[in-house]
C-alpha cells in the first residue's frame, strides 16, 4: 500500500526574494529521486504539502507550471512556524514535498473559451502556473482570449515581476498590472484596487467566458459584484479556497466545509458550489 | 453460514489455542470501568459487560501513533529525509466487540479507504484484525442502535458473531477470516441454531426502545438546517470538553505533529476534536469556527447531515449511547436529531 503521508525528498535549488518586505520568497525544489518527479505530475491549480522534518507541514499552491520540467516552485509568505523555518533555510537544504493534492482549475471545460484571470497579492501563485500553462505553444491555441488583472499593494509587493512585464508585452494575452498605490513616478502600469480595475478592463461575461479569481477574501468580496455586473454566471466564476489543513488527503477532517473537504473536493470550486456551502473557511 | 457451539468449558482452551496465532484483545475491567486491552497470557476477556466506556476505535486507530521517523543529525547523509516507522501488523483478534462498535468501524473505513488514497496505518491494523463480536441480549437504556443503522445482533464489520446462551456460546462464522479463527481455536462442533439465534435477535431488538429520528434528514436542505435557529440553544450548555468525540466510535479527526529531540524525530498523529477552539484556526489567526455554537453545530451537522449527503449510507452514528451517558452537560444527540428532523419536514431540498 502506498503511503500518502510519506513526502518525496527534495533539495532547495534556488531561493528568490519576491517582495520588498522580504516576506515572500519563491523556492525552487528539485527531486532527489528523478522517478518521484514523474509521480508528482500535476495540473495548474493544485497544491502540495511542504514538509520540514521536525517542524511540520504547510499546504501551498504550486507556482510552477506543469510545462516546466525538472523542478517545482512555490512562493511562500512568512507567517508562522513552518514558513518562518523555511524562510531561514538555504540552497542545498533538504526537505519534503507531498502531492500533488487537491483538484485543479477545470482545464477541459475551459478549452475553447475566453478566460479572465483575476488575482491579488500572493494568491497569484497558482495563477502563474495557469498562465504559463495557457501560453505554452502546445496549449495556447486551445483557448480563446486570455485577460489577466493582477494587483498588489505596491510595486515592490508584486510577484514574478520579470514575468509580468514580459507577459504585458505579448499580444496573445491581455495583461493588466495594478497596484493599490505608489509614489514611484516611473510606474507605468495601472494604479487602483483590483475590483475597479477589473470593472474597467475585463471583457463582458457570456456563455463562452469564465473567470478564475484568486486573492485575499476582501478582494474576492468586492470582485464578485463586478463580475456579476459584467455578466459572469456563478458557475462560470472559479475560486480557489484556503482552509487549515493537516493531512491534505481528505482524512483528518480538519478542512471540511459542509460535505466537502477543501483539500480533496477543492480547493477549486465554482461560486455556484460555494453559495450552497457553509462559509466555514 | 456455519454456526458453532462453544461449551463454556471449552472457552479457555480455545483462547489459549488462539494465542499461538493472534494477539488477543478484549474487554477488561479497570478501576470500575470496562475498556479494551490486550489480554495477557491466561487472561480471558470479561464478557459480563454491557459496553466499554471508550469505544474500541483505538484498536485500529491508536490515540497517538508514530507514522514516520527521521534523523536530524547534521553528520547523517539521510538527515531530514522521512522514513516509514517500523510497525507490527502480526495478526490480532478482538474477542467481545459489540455489533454497534463493529458497524462503526465499517463507517470509519469509508474515511480511511478511498478510491484516491488509502491510509496504511488504519487499514493495515484493520486488515490484520479478526473481529469476534458478542451480541447484546441486555442493551443499555441509552442504546438506540436499531434506529441508527445497526442493532444488537447486527453482523456488519464482524468476522464472527457470538451469542451467550448461559452454558455455551453460539458462534456464527460470518467471513472466511472468522471461520479460520474458529478452526484455530478448536471450536468446531456444528450446531443447528439459526432459529434460536433469530429468536434471541428479535427479543434483543425489542428491548432497544430508545430511538433516534432521522428519516427526514436525507432529503432536507443542508443550508436550511445549517441556518436553523435552534443551534444557539443546543450549544448553550456545551463546554467543548471533547468527551463526545473522545468516546465516540465514529469520530476520527486527527492532528499531525512533528516531535523532535536533538538528532532524532518522529511525525505522529494524535486524536483531535472539532470541539476544541483551535481545531480550525489559520496561521493568520482567522478562525472559521471561533464560536462554540459553530463548533457544536459542525459536530451534529457532520454526524447527521454532511455524512448522509456525502455517502448516502445513513448517519455517522451507531447508537452506542456513549456520548449520551458521558456528556457532562447532558447534550443528547437524539434530541438534536429530533430538532433537525422536525425542521427538515418543513424544509425539503429546493433543488
Amino acid at each position: 500500500m502506498e503511503n500518502p503521508y510519506l513526502p518525496y525528498p527534495v533539495r532547495i535549488d534556488d531561493i528568490v526574494v519576491e517582495s520588498e518586505d522580504r516576506n515572500l520568497k519563491t523556492f525552487k525544489f528539485v527531486f532527489l529521486n528523478p522517478d518521484e518527479e514523474a509521480k508528482f505530475a500535476y495540473k495548474a491549480g493544485q497544491f502540495a504539502e511542504l514538509s520540514i522534518a521536525g517542524v511540520g507541514e504547510i499546504p501551498i499552491g504550486i507556482a510552477s507550471s506543469p510545462v516546466e520540467k525538472g523542478f517545482i516552485k512555490f512562493t511562500i509568505n512568512k507567517a508562522g512556524l513552518v514558513t518562518s523555518h523555511l524562510h531561514n533555510m538555504k540552497v542545498g537544504d533538504i526537505m519534503g514535498v507531498r502531492g500533488p493534492l487537491g483538484n485543479w482549475y477545470p482545464w477541459e471545460t475551459l478549452e475553447g473559451k475566453n478566460i479572465l484571470i483575476v488575482g491579488g497579492g500572493f494568491a497569484f501563485t497558482t495563477l502563474r502556473s495557469s498562465i504559463i500553462y495557457l501560453l505554452d505553444p502546445a496549449n495556447r491555441k486551445k483557448f480563446k482570449n486570455i485577460t489577466v488583472v493582477y494587483g498588489a499593494r505596491s510595486p515592490g509587493m508584486l510577484l514574478y515581476k520579470d514575468e509580468l512585464i514580459a507577459w504585458e508585452k505579448r499580444d496573445d494575452i491581455d495583461m493588466h498590472i495594478t497596484v493599490d498605490g505608489t509614489s514611484d513616478p516611473s510606474w507605468k502600469y495601472n494604479v487602483g484596487f483590483v475590483p475597479p480595475i477589473t470593472e474597467q478592463k475585463a471583457p463582458q461575461g457570456d456563455a463562452d467566458s469564465y473567470a478564475i479569481v484568486c486573492g485575499p477574501p476582501i478582494m474576492i468580496k468586492f470582485t464578485q459584484p463586478v463580475l456579476e455586473k459584467l455578466g459572469y454566471d456563478h458557475d462560470h466564476i472559479i475560486l480557489s479556497l484556503e482552509n487549515r489543513m493537516k493531512c491534505g488527503i481528505g482524512m483528518c477532517g480538519r478542512c471540511g466545509i459542509g460535505r466537502e473537504l477543501v483539500c480533496k473536493d477543492g480547493p477549486v470550486f465554482t461560486l455556484a458550489q460555494i453559495n450552497r456551502t457553509p462559509r466555514e473557511y | 453460514m456455519k454456526v458453532i457451539k462453544i461449551e463454556k468449558s471449552q472457552w479457555s482452551q480455545g483462547l489459549d489455542n488462539l494465542r499461538d496465532a493472534f494477539r488477543l484483545f478484549g474487554p477488561v475491567i479497570e478501576k470500575g470501568f470496562y475498556d479494551y486491552r490486550e489480554l495477557a497470557a491466561g487472561q480471558a476477556p470479561d464478557l459480563s459487560f454491557q459496553n466499554t466506556r471508550l469505544s474500541p476505535k483505538s484498536l485500529v486507530f491508536p490515540q497517538s501513533e508514530t507514522m514516520l521517523n527521521y534523523s536530524l543529525d547534521p553528520a547523517d547523509p539521510e538527515r531530514n529525509i522521512m522514513k516509514e516507522a517500523p510497525k507490527d501488523y502480526a495478526p490480532r483478534a478482538v474477542i467481545g466487540l459489540r455489533p454497534c462498535d463493529a458497524k462503526a468501524m465499517v463507517l470509519v473505513k469509508m474515511n480511511f479507504d478511498t478510491e484516491e488514497y488509502q491510509d496504511p496505518y488504519w487499514l493495515n491494523l484493520y486488515n490484520a484484525t479478526t473481529f469476534v463480536g458478542l451480541a447484546c441480549d441486555a442493551p443499555c437504556g441509552t442504546c438506540f442502535c436499531t434506529s441508527a443503522g445497526c442493532g444488537p445482533y447486527h453482523e456488519e464489520g464482524l468476522d464472527v458473531l457470538l451469542t451467550d446462551r448461559d452454558d455455551h456460546y453460539l458462534a456464527k462464522a460470518l467471513t472466511d477470516k472468522g471461520a479460520q479463527l474458529l478452526e484455530k481455536a478448536g471450536w468446531t462442533q456444528a450446531a443447528d441454531a439459526d432459529t434460536i439465534i433469530e429468536k434471541a435477535k428479535q427479543a434483543a431488538e425489542a428491548k432497544v426502545t430508545s430511538k433516534i429520528e432521522t428519516d427526514g434528514l436525507r432529503a432536507a436542505d443542508t443550508m436550511a438546517l445549517y441556518n436553523a435557529g435552534f443551534w444557539d440553544d443546543v450549544a448553550f450548555a456545551c463546554i467543548n470538553c471533547g468527551t463526545c468525540t473522545f468516546s465516540c466510535p465514529t469520530c476520527w479527526c486527527f492532528d499531525i505533529q512533528d516531535e523532535a529531540y536533538r538528532t532524532k524525530g518522529v511525525r505522529m498523529r494524535n486524536w483531535d476534536s472539532c470541539m476544541f477552539p483551535i481545531f480550525t484556526v489559520h496561521t493568520t489567526g482567522h478562525n472559521p469556527r471561533d464560536t462554540k455554537t459553530q463548533r457544536v453545530r459542525q459536530r451534529f451537522m457532520h454526524k447527521l447531515k454532511y455524512f448522509v449527503d456525502k455517502y448516502d449510507q445513513g448517519i455517522m452514528c451507531v447508537g452506542c449511547g456513549r456520548c449520551v451517558r458521558q456528556c457532562p452537560v447532558n447534550i443528547d444527540i437524539r434530541k438534536v436529531s429530533a430538532l433537525m428532523n422536525a425542521l427538515s419536514v418543513q424544509a425539503r431540498c429546493a433543488v
